[in-house]
């Protein structure tokens, strides 16, 4: 499988990174470069092998329903590049 | 009779599925220990992990674990022992992490189903396809500003249970009568308060439209309808717009849709054009969820009786219609009501009473049966005074009547209006001795045979012992008088 | 001997007995800081004063014959621990101004033993690389030297910072993290000891994610005992890290004193594949030699799927990548760059906000994760994962620990092996597979090349069984008698 240019425009626009269309060709040439080499797994029989997410072998710890966190608008705003009052702000979305 | 609309080829076949997001009640939310009441100031119940900050993670919390599995049990659902947290991929203002923690090939709770009835009494088994535990997102204040939007982050992480139905929905009706039921379930489970005001609970609906007997054709989902009229409305709207498109020769195209109440149209979603590339993958932040299934049974030994069986139970025990149980049951408040008013009296007499004079008032005075202003022991305590004969069904309204506006106790009420039920033989031969003499005429009339006289002389005698006469004796003196 | 060439169990004894402050160990290594750093680029904040006030607390508790494990010892964090008011980068520019309002679990236990925090090094942008040539500070050099060729090398990646730092002796020690190799391939380049612990030991709670199944900290520093250690006040149940692995801690340093007499290390034939090099081979030979003079006996095992495990990597780590820096969007911290509508602002903050590795990594995983392509790459990927996992799971019926080399060069020049990124990621071909399978691994000094730069060999342990990995490491360090020193020191 290799990447056409808009392949790589489409995946660029799924990741959100703008990329120069003067740039596509470099990074259609690195992308492929990569997939390429990735490309040797396809050799490799995994039929009936399950997949595996994590290594960790417990199960998922579960907490107490109780508030403990929250109540500091202030630090969840502090780093915000555009704020209003309390609100984070961002150009107007239309749905 | 199935419900079919009729365009200009013939008559069309709805197919519909509902997706309904249901907001779990947990004090916390799902993977943060900020709060979830409704109406904060903005991003004041936030964490660090529901604004997605870096090196920011996630743990579940427990109860609302147990309120979908709660859920799935009262959905007479299969509850999976084991399930799996997945993120869902996309670019959003108010989803923090560009991601949503969500469930999607393995679900907490699989295949179950709900029993609607319809208007004309027919029962109807409604397929739930599963039910998931997501994260709802934060929300997006388009209004105050020109060209901003404000993100308050209050909602984001909330735990939501996504639940699922098959596309067994055949009308408008049908779906809202699963919307009214799935809430009644919700509400008696205690794991999501349905109210679609606020939000708790969305609807996302699935239309297609079909000649009899086809396989279906292509559907639309239409998001976040948020009244059941609504989603009655927009199934109606989306199901006529694709009938003009077949017909005009056009191709419905599967999309996503908004509804616009003030138009009563669906319109195309804009900034969905990634909808069908979310990426899913294992979060490998979360382990796989396992239930230990005496938590499970522990669980279920400890849910409520549901609607249908309350049901059921109260036309057995009480010789309830169908109907009038339906309607008690409909809400716990109300079931709860009926039977405290109920137990140890006679039953049918406790529901019409409580479906027709309290329901009256409480609509007239703008009260819930949380709120009501008469309380189930007042509202029995008048019932035990019509059947000990202290009243008669007649006064017994107006005693009522009194009750919701002073809240005074009926016995006192009769007490200081004096209201007992006059059952002395000499009063009312006196009473009906004089309406006769005062009726020389009308007494002819009957006695030369126009016999439905005899309800005149009633009233006549009960107006004159206002209205506090016992009936029966009311009736028998009068017979006698009049042979 | 100079203050800034103790070890850390040296200055720790130090410090009870008085022969020492806190305050003077601490100043001995800011002056080395400033002295070196503008040459080494190791880090990319330094904290003067906190330093001063955490020294000061730590002499006052000492001489309360208080004060905790770590009590006055400095140490070097690498910037991808979340520091709670400090600026933490990740070395990209999309965090250049970010000042966390919280604390990584791992810190806070640090800070809470009494350790003073120098400051923050510098990375490989959000940890992807393995030279440190991806940072958006500008590279980190090696203190090391090919023979008197004054010729920049790397210090390897990720946490080249904190092991330059460390070889350099501005810091008694550093924190690390490891996806792929970063703790213990920079500890070969650079010549000191650093282990990635058992996925699971450490919490990532507050450490900037890369991938989340794989990311785990460690400790880098100049021996194993000194790890062991750190290691020691860094591990631990965590309840806000669901992964973190609900298991006491047992003493590491105590382990590094255990005998291997009967160990059985296991050689796997697969990382004898043709392209070793001649003094890898050799170096690895001489460590087998070492371990069965210390009494272990060498078996020979198979890994099987050694060959598949980095292209695995190259699929799993930028999969889950491409979604944890999904929230660097620029709008609720971090750089921002405006656009005419929403799409337009993520899009210009995440192209000016990420270099190019990340965002190579990002394309990666967002491609193999998207519609049509997530069975033949992501789930696939899992599946050789679990094969990986097992090739160790039978290794570990025929022996007690793993001998590896830790790398498959010395440290190369900055700007060499830059125009493929694959032969780039070759650098972790010896490290990878122990990550795939979270297993602990350990790298030590064990030579030098003929160029007289450092070599390093890894020992792999079974799951949470770290107390082996450094009993036999403490072996390979004292057989191999490790004493050159880098060119580029303080006090040198
Ligand atoms: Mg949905
Ligand atoms: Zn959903």
């Amino acid at each position: 499988m290799s990447l056409d240019p808009a392949t790589v425009r489409r995946i660029a626009h799924l990741a959100r990174i703008h990329i120069e269309a003067d740039d596509i060709p470099r990074w259609q040439a690195e992308l492929n470069g990569i997939l390429g080499w990735i490309e040797q797994l396809a050799a490799l029989d995994v039929a009936g092998v399950p997949p595996l997410t994590g290594v960790a072998e417990t199960a998922l710890p579960m907490r107490e329903d109780v508030v403990t966190d929250g109540g500091m608008p202030e630090k969840i705003l502090a780093n915000a590049p555009s704020r209003a009052d309390s609100y984070f702000v961002v150009p107007k979305v239309v749905e | 009779m199935s419900y079919t609309i009729d365009g200009k080829t013939g008559p069309w076949e709805l197919v519909i599925g509902l997706e309904v997001h249901a907001q779990v009640i947990s004090r916390a939310k799902l993977f943060s220990g900020a709060a979830t009441v409704f109406g904060g100031a903005p991003n004041s119940q936030v964490s660090f992990i529901d604004a997605a900050f870096p090196g920011m993670l996630p743990v579940i919390n427990r109860e609302c674990v147990a309120q979908a599995v709660r859920t799935g049990l009262g959905l007479n659902a299969e509850i999976h022992l084991e399930s799996r947290f997945d993120r869902k991929n996309y670019f959003y203002a108010d989803l923090p992490a560009g991601y949503q923690i969500s469930q999607y090939q393995h679900p907490i709770v699989g295949r179950g189903v709900i029993e609607i009835e319809l208007a004309d009494g027919e029962v109807r088994q409604i397929g739930i396809t599963r039910l998931h535990l997501e994260q709802d997102a934060g929300k997006s204040l388009h209004d105050q500003h020109p060209t901003k939007s404000y993100i308050d982050l209050n909602r984001a992480g909330v735990a939501l249970m996504e639940i699922v139905s098959e596309p067994d929905l055949r009308s408008p009706e049908e779906a809202g009568a699963y919307l009214r039921k799935l809430r009644t379930v919700l509400r008696y489970l205690g794991t999501c308060d349905g109210n679609m005001d606020e939000g708790s609970m969305r609807a996302d609906v699935n239309v297609s439209v079909r000649k009899s007997g086809e396989p279906f054709r292509t559907r639309c989902e239409v998001k976040n309808v948020n009244s059941v009229r609504f989603v009655m409305q927009a199934i109606e709207a989306e199901a006529r717009r694709q009938i003009a498109v077949w017909e005009e020769g056009g191709t419905v195209l599967q999309e996503t849709r908004l509804f616009e109440p003030a138009r009563g149209i669906t319109r195309s979603m804009r900034n969905k054009e990634d909808a069908h590339d979310y990426r899913y993958f294992p979060d490998p932040d979360l382990l796989p969820l396992k239930l230990d299934p005496a938590w499970v049974e522990a669980l279920r030994a400890d849910l409520p009786e549901l609607p249908d069986a309350k049901k059921q139970r109260f036309m057995a025990e009480y010789g309830l219609p169908a109907y009038d149980a339906g309607v008690l049951v409909a809400e716990q408040a109300s079931a709860d009501y009926f039977e405290a008013v109920a137990r140890g009296r006679e039953g049918r007499f406790a529901a019409n009473w409580v479906i027709g004079d309290l329901f009256a008032a409480l609509n007239r005075t703008g009260r819930t049966i949380e709120t009501s202003p008469v309380a189930p022991g007042a509202l029995g305590e008048l019932l035990d005074l019509v059947a000990d004969g202290t009243i008669n069904g007649r006064i017994a309204k107006d005693v009522f009547e009194d009750m919701v506006e002073s809240g005074e106790a009926p016995a006192e009420i009769v007490a200081r209006k004096n209201l007992r039920q006059v059952t002395d033989t000499g009063a009312i031969e006196s009473a009906v001795a004089s309406v006769l003499a005062a009726n020389a005429d009308k007494v002819a009339e009957y006695k030369s045979g126009k016999e439905k006289l005899f309800g005149f002389f009633v009233g006549q005698v009960m107006k004159a012992m206002a209205g506090k006469g016992n009936p029966a004796l009311v009736n028998d003196v009068l017979r006698r008088h009049l042979a | 001997m100079s203050l800034t060439d103790l070890t850390l169990a040296r200055a720790r004894e130090g410090l009870r007995k008085k022969e020492f402050s806190a305050r003077e160990l601490t100043e001995a290594h800011l002056a080395a800081i400033e002295a070196l750093n503008p040459q080494l680029n190791a880090f990319v904040t330094v904290t003067h004063e906190l330093a001063g006030a955490a020294a000061d607390d730590a002499d006052r508790a000492l001489a309360r014959g208080e004060g905790g494990a770590l009590a006055g010892i400095p140490l070097a964090i690498k910037d991808l621990f979340c520091t709670e008011g400090v600026r933490t980068t990740a070395a990209s520019r999309i965090l250049e101004n970010f000042v966390p309002p919280y604390e990584s679990t791992v810190t806070a236990k640090l800070k809470a033993s009494g350790a003073v925090f120098l400051g923050k090094t510098n990375l490989d942008e959000f940890a992807m690389g393995s030279s440190n040539m991806t940072s958006a500070f500008g590279a980190v050099t090696n203190p090391w030297q090919r023979g008197g060729d004054p010729a920049a090398l790397v210090p390897g990646g990720s946490s080249g910072g904190s092991a330059a730092s460390v070889a350099a002796r501005l810091a008694l020690a550093a924190t690390g993290t490891d996806t792929g190799g970063s703790i213990r391939q920079p500890a070969a380049f650079c010549g000191i000891a650093g282990i990635k612990p058992t996925y699971g030991r450490c919490s990532r709670y507050g450490i900037i994610a890369f991938a989340s199944s794989l990311d785990q900290a460690g400790p880098m520093a100049r021996t194993v005992e000194d790890c062991a250690i750190l290691l020691g006040a860094m591990a631990g149940f965590d309840p806000k890290d669901s992964t973190s692995a609900d298991r006491p801690v047992p003493d590491f340093a105590a382990a590094c004193g255990r005998g291997i007499s009967g160990l059985r290390i296991g050689v796997p034939l697969e990382y004898a594949a043709p392209g070793v090099s001649g003094e890898i081979a050799a170096l690895w030979e001489r460590g087998r030699a070492w371990l069965r003079a210390a009494g272990a006996e060498l078996v020979e095992i198979s890994l099987p799927h050694t060959k598949q495990a980095l292209p695995t990597y190259y699929i799993v780590a930028p999969a889950e990548a491409s979604s944890n820096l999904a929230r660097y969007d620029g709008v609720r911290f971090g750089r921002r760059e405006e656009g005419g509508d929403l799409t337009e602002l993520y899009e210009a903050t995440r192209a000016a906000g990420f270099g190019d590795e990340v965002k190579r990594r990002i394309l990666i995983g967002t491609y193999v994760l998207s519609a049509g392509y997530y069975d033949a790459y992501y789930l696939r990927a899992q599946k050789i994962r679990t094969l990986i996992l097992r090739d160790f799971q039978r290794a570990f019926e025929t022996c007690d620990a793993i001998l590896t080399p830790t790398a498959p060069t010395a440290a190369f020049a900055q700007g060499e092996k830059m125009d493929d990124p694959v032969t780039m990621y070759l650098n972790d071909i010896y490290t990878v597979p122990a990550s795939l399978a979270g297993l602990p691994a350990i790298s030590v000094p064990a030579g030098l090349d003929p160029e007289g730069l450092p070599l390093g060999l890894q020992v792999i342990g079974r799951p949470f069984d770290e107390e082996t990995v450094f009993a036999v490491a403490d072996k390979i360090e004292k057989a191999a008698g490790f004493s050159a020193l880098p060119a580029l020191r303080a006090g040198a």
